[in-house]
């Protein structure tokens, strides 16, 4: 009787043992490739609304504080969706017969709220405190990027448990102080620095003051012994990464 | 049916359990003091030693369902498949809706906290209420509050899920036709104005208790109207004796009010002050708890009882006499008479001398901190005897004091207003009769045939806020206004003027009591709010506002405490109530004891799932309605616990299931009223038997004469109590006071406990805070708040009786009884057992997947998203606190459940473990608010959701770290031991050891 395998077919089965398992494993990349993508996340994908909200304009043109709008943020861990009352503060006196905003003229008149989409959506197991991020220096921008650039609302950041944690176990890369030496030139750089969506962290070419006490102190870097954040970690008191990782900082 | 399961089944070949010799003999084996929980363990039957070797009961963790294995596997083939799907679904976009306007002291994500007030019989409970944007999702007590002291009980804790109820009627009803409201208003006008015309001769309303000054002050304008109306009132548990008595004593009904503070020895004559619905409960058990102090040495108050039904009162008690309810009185009567108070006949049984003598010595000895305390449920001169004591002994004005009564209707009994208004019905005079928010169909007396008579009534109106027994036979059923949706007032046990205000519009348009008699006096459709505060407006007038807005804030009136009377002892009308024995029952029948449910009050409160899943507290039974009877009775009739009975009281009878209950009087058995409602709701139809079938208005309480019949028939109970038993270790530590004076480390001489370097592993130092708990077991008194307002807090879910009885019932914080000594009279003491929060926690290292994990501020966390469900965990945790889902027990669908929710807390699903978090959202919270501050976290600052709600202070929480925290200090105590301590497991929750202190004349 005639082989029914060639020897050939060695070879092949040898090559399939091991494209097995880079299938297997390519499979595997795959799905975690997949999980982590924007189709699965949203990140960078704006949401139907059904008022085309562009914060780029009343952010970046206007420039209107964050906390006009959601003015809880430093007290309360929602940091605060505007009624239609908040709209129409400005939309009753210019834009006035705009038909993009009908809808939140008709939200007014009725008294029918207006359903938004919402774009910064955490799994309902995780549970986000705004106020104490506020207060310890984390700027709006770390996790929602450049809203002053977004024509419409998305979520910059993936809301990964990846992501968040690899913040609480490092805070001095992110944290930024509140108040910095007020530069006459750069407007930008006025007020509360958390709010500063061009917020730039220190670096040799573009150092940051803070007043400390009476004085004033000048950081280079953000991160390293010298560092802005290592220095906002001990001057705000933040928890230790080993802390802030324990499960029931977000868990309960 | 699936729960009949005989014994036999269980254990081929066993004998009958319970043989009373056996466990005498093992009491009399064991060297010490043993602590038992149920009989089951005291005689180690085979079901007992078999439920204890398995971590949860036979068929648990089985697969029970009709469908076969080969269906399951049918099913779940598809599922299982669909699941690979389903983890390819993304997140659902998710709406959110801001307000148009947003109220002004509103931050979105931080709950606001209103006072308001709950009223049961006629007495109200200061609180404070939980809202989270608008939705009431947690009852706290009022510190400030003084009659409360902060306290709150199980009725109050479970209000909040009653109010969101969907069984609550939600539709105005003519004869089972929808009607609204204004049409419900006009019909209402065209009935007044013919009414009106004959001066109200036939109108008669039928009310509960009230003590509301602004409804009483209503009622009076309505009587002006209709000048020939009549207003009376029904309470199935009702104080008719309380003021017979004090109408005995001083021919006048009087509110008795006493202080624990300053009492040295307490008789309780079937007085359960320390169970959640006794007018005065919550400040009466913190007085009572403080002075229970064994810290106190020798001025350690000193508690007898003298009691039928056997209720967490006096299982605190250092001293009991169990006798039928129907010898309290003689015993009264005999103790009369030995303390020289007055010659009012009576005995002292043979059994009874000696327990008589030393009493009646120790409370001659201590004149002036004497305190007696008598139950709603004993006979008026029960109540008037006391009164003379207290006065001979020298209390009043010392340990009490009498007020006018809290009920302003008092002077007539609830029972004779039934019984005149039935009289009247049947006489035809009554042409419309209103009901509000009573329920007589269901709780009157049999004999009063109100039921009867109400069908010759032409025209009959209901509010309430269920569809119930008497709505069915109403013309008109009007969805009535729960009390966390409508405005008004009430008084608490001391006469203190609290405000009920609302936390939300009424959810199902209901109307409250107020506003409907309002609408009948003078057609105008007013509010509970303009009616309330229309009324306190013609009582203050000196800046009313400032006054208005203090008073709400607070939630009572300063100062409105009623002022003390002074009343004397009527001579002459005291002796003619000597005059009145009750017979004595005949030879041989039993006794029944009527009794107030301590979960369900009097049937009102069946459709609420949180109180009928709460194990009552003596006996450890939910969701149902015992016949409870003592090991001795039971075994001279042969019956055991599970055996169905019918219960015949002249000629009335009803089906019911037996319990043994240890330190239950012999000849006698308690049933307790409120079961067997038929139109309760989903949850409550049908659970348990209505005791209300048998009481009749000439025994209210007790009756003698009943005949008990075993129906050959098993009737399965669901009592968590001998669940998650921890073997025969030294769970519970206790001495008198007298050796803890001599040797006040007691508690650690029982067990050595490993030294606390005892690692292999570097010791982890908790640089920060170090939270921790310690609970008294002898301020606790086991009255069950805090198990339901943990369950409130952290949205644990309901699971039903059946699953109950396999061992899945999901309570966080259970409450132990563990009793010591022989059943007929055993020592009980209640150990509130939360998870002990490990140090070195044998949970956390057999998790194969990090779901509980330990936390730098010694936390041991649970994370549902990780969990898998493989319970290793629960197997090897020694405390047997974890909880699993074996089903989805949460509701996910019903909407007016989720809005009940507290929004902190993640709802969990089927399939994963949960346990008590030392409620570390409220940890979090606090620690977030002290940071944001720039401050440390004061102790007291957060308080668990248990220790908030116990009236007793039994239970501390708090930093470790901070070593001047109460917490800290208690821990510091002689009394403090750690529970298992020996497997050096490292709890961070301990206990204080309790302290009885007995009298020496009878400790033999």
């Amino acid at each position: 009787m005639a082989q029914i395998f060639s020897r050939g077919a060695n070879s092949i089965a040898r090559a399939s043992i091991l494209g097995g398992l880079i299938l297997v494993v390519g499979l595997l990349w795959a799905a975690l490739q997949l999980q982590r993508s924007p189709y699965f996340t949203y990140a960078g994908v704006a949401r139907p609304q059904p008022v085309p909200f562009p914060h780029q304009h009343h952010v970046g043109g206007l420039g209107i504080d964050c906390r006009y709008c959601h003015t809880t943020v430093e007290v309360s861990g929602f940091a605060g969706i505007p009624p239609t009352k908040t709209c129409m503060n400005c939309h009753s006196q210019i834009w006035t017969a705009a038909p993009m905003l009908e809808p939140v003229r008709e939200s007014y008149r009725t008294g029918k709220s207006l359903s938004w989409s919402r774009a910064n959506d955490l799994p309902d197991f995780a549970y986000f405190d705004h106020s104490i991020h506020v207060t310890k220096g984390i700027g709006c921008n770390t996790c929602h990027g450049r809203v002053d650039q977004m024509p419409l609302m998305y979520n910059q950041a993936s809301l990964q448990m990846e992501w968040c944690i690899n913040c609480h176990r490092a805070p001095e890369k992110n944290l930024r102080p509140h108040y910095v030496k007020e530069n006459a030139a750069d407007p930008m750089t006025m007020g509360d620095q958390i709010y500063n969506m061009a917020y730039e962290e220190p670096s040799a070419e573009h150092p940051v003051t803070i007043r400390e006490g009476q004085s004033y102190k000048t950081f280079t870097s953000q991160t390293g012994p010298e560092g802005l954040g290592t220095y906002l970690v001990k001057a705000n008191n933040v928890r230790s990464p080993r802390d802030i990782t324990s499960c029931n900082t977000c868990h309960r | 049916m699936d729960n009949v399961r005989k014994p036999e089944d269980v254990c081929p070949g066993k004998k009958d359990k319970l043989e009373l010799a056996e466990v005498r003999e093992k009491l009399s084996e064991a060297r010490g003091p043993k602590y038992w929980r149920t009989l089951d363990e005291l005689a180690q039957t085979p079901e007992f030693e078999e439920m204890m070797h398995r971590e949860f009961p036979k068929h648990a963790s089985e697969w029970t369902d009709k469908s076969s294995r080969r269906d399951f596997m049918k099913i779940m083939g598809a599922s299982l498949a669909l699941a690979g799907l389903s983890a390819c679904t993304k997140q659902p976009l998710e709406p959110i809706v801001p307000y148009v306007k947003q109220p002004n002291n509103l931050v979105l994500g931080k709950p606001l906290f209103y006072a308001t007030a709950m009223t049961l019989g006629a007495y109200g409970t200061g609180l404070l209420v939980e809202s989270h944007e608008g939705r009431p999702t947690k009852i706290e007590g009022n510190p400030q509050h003084p009659s409360s002291l902060g306290g709150t009980d199980v009725f109050t804790q479970a209000s909040v899920l009653g109010m969101y109820d969907p069984d609550r009627s939600q539709v105005n009803t003519y004869i089972s036709e929808s009607r609204s409201w204004p049409d419900v208003l006009s019909n209402l006008r065209e009935v007044a104005k013919a009414e009106k015309a004959n001066g109200g001769a036939g109108l008669r309303v039928l009310s509960g208790a009230t003590s509301s000054p602004s409804f009483v002050a209503q009622m009076q304008e309505f009587l002006k109207v209709y000048p020939q109306a009549k207003w009376y009132q029904w309470e199935a548990v009702n104080r008719d004796n309380v003021y017979a008595g004090a109408q005995m004593a001083f021919g006048q009904p009087v509110e008795t009010v006493y202080d624990f503070s300053k009492a040295k020895v307490v008789l309780s004559l079937d007085g359960d002050f320390l169970s959640s619905g006794f007018p005065g409960f919550h400040r009466y058990t913190r007085e009572f708890a403080r002075r229970r102090r064994p810290e106190l040495k020798e001025e350690m108050l000193r508690f007898y009882a003298v009691e039928s039904a056997p209720t967490n009162t006096s299982a605190k008690a250092d001293h009991r006499l169990h006798v039928k309810a129907s010898e309290v009185e003689p015993f009264v009567r005999a103790l009369a008479g030995a303390l020289g108070v007055a010659q009012a006949g009576g005995e002292f049984k043979a059994g009874q001398k000696k327990f008589a003598a030393a009493l009646a010595k120790d409370l001659q000895a201590h004149k002036g901190e004497v305190l007696v305390v008598v139950g709603d449920s004993q006979t008026p001169v029960t109540h008037a005897l006391a009164h003379a004591i207290n006065a001979s002994l020298g209390s009043v004005g010392k340990t009490v004091s009498y007020t006018e009564p809290v009920d302003p209707f008092a002077a007539t009994g609830k029972l004779d207003q039934l019984r005149q208004l039935t009289a009247e019905m049947n006489s035809g005079k009554v042409g419309t009769l209103l009901v509000l928010n009573t329920n007589p169909v269901y709780d009157a007396p049999v004999d009063v045939g109100f039921f009867d008579a109400l069908n010759k009534v032409k025209l009959r109106v209901h509010l309430g806020l269920y569809q119930d027994e008497t709505a069915k036979y109403c013309h008109w059923h009007l969805c009535g206004a729960h009390y966390l949706e409508h405005w008004g007032d009430t008084r608490t046990f001391d006469g203190t003027v609290s405000f009920i205000q609302p936390l939300i519009a009424p959810l199902y348009g209901g109307h409250s009591e107020s506003e409907l008699i309002g609408f009948l006096t003078n057609e105008n459709e007013a509010t509970s709010y303009g009616l309330t505060q229309g009324y306190w407006m013609t009582q203050h007038n000196a800046d009313f506002k400032s006054w208005w807005d203090r008073s709400l804030h607070d939630g009572f009136v300063e100062g409105s405490a009623a002022a003390t009377k002074a009343v004397t002892a009527k001579a002459a009308s005291f002796a003619a109530g000597y005059a009145a024995t009750t017979a004595a029952p005949a030879a041989g029948a039993l006794e029944v004891i009527f009794r107030r449910d301590a979960t369900i009050y009097d049937g009102r409160f069946a459709n609420n799932g949180w109180l009928q899943e709460t194990p009552k507290p003596m006996t450890q039974i939910c969701w149902d309605s015992p016949v409870l009877m003592s090991v001795a009775t039971a075994k001279k009739l042969k019956l055991k616990s599970e055996d169905e009975v019918e219960l015949e009281l002249n000629g009335r009878k009803v089906k019911g299931a037996i319990w043994i209950t240890p330190g239950h009087p012999d000849d006698a058995v308690t049933i307790s009223l409120g079961g067997g409602r038929e139109l309760a709701g989903r949850t409550g139809s049908g659970i348990g038997f209505s005791a209300y079938k048998l009481r009749t208005s000439d025994a209210m309480w007790f009756a003698g004469g009943l005949k008990l019949t075993a129906t050959g028939g098993h009737f399965g109970l669901a009592s968590p109590q001998g669940h998650q038993s921890m073997e025969g270790r030294a769970i519970v530590r206790a001495a008198t006071l007298e050796d803890f004076i001599k040797n006040p480390g007691f508690a650690h001489e029982m067990v050595e406990a490993p030294a606390a370097g005892l690692t292999m592993y570097a010791p982890y130092e908790y640089k920060d805070h170090k939270w921790g708990m310690a609970i008294d077991l002898n301020s606790c008194v086991g009255c069950k708040t805090c198990e339901v307002a943990c369950q409130a807090e952290n949205n644990i879910a309901v699971v039903g009786k059946e699953q109950v009885k396999s061992g899945r019932i999901m309570h966080w914080l259970r409450i132990d009884n563990y009793h010591e000594g022989p059943p007929e009279n055993p020592n009980t003491y209640f150990q509130p057992v939360p998870c002990q929060q490990c140090e070195n926690a044998p949970c956390e290292l057999v998790c194969p997947v990090g779901a509980t994990s330990h936390s730098t501020e010694g936390l041991n966390d649970m994370v549902y998203n990780r969990c898998v469900g493989t319970r290793y965990c629960s197997n090897n945790c020694p405390y047997k606190v974890r909880r699993f889902n074996f089903l989805l027990y949460s509701d996910f669908e019903t909407p007016q459940l989720k809005f009940q929710r507290n929004p902190e807390v993640t709802v969990r699903s089927r399939g994963v473990m949960e346990k008590c978090t030392y409620c570390v959202q409220r940890i979090t919270h606090g620690r977030i608010n002290a940071e944001e501050q720039n401050r440390k976290v004061q102790d007291g600052e957060i308080l668990t959701a248990c220790q908030q709600a116990c009236p007793a202070e039994a239970i501390v929480f708090g930093d470790l770290n901070d070593a001047g925290s109460r917490v800290a200090k208690l821990k510091a105590s002689q009394r403090n031991y750690g529970l298992l301590e020996e497997l050096n497991t490292r709890p961070r929750t301990t206990y204080m050891a309790a302290v009885r202190n007995p009298n020496p004349e009878l400790e033999s």
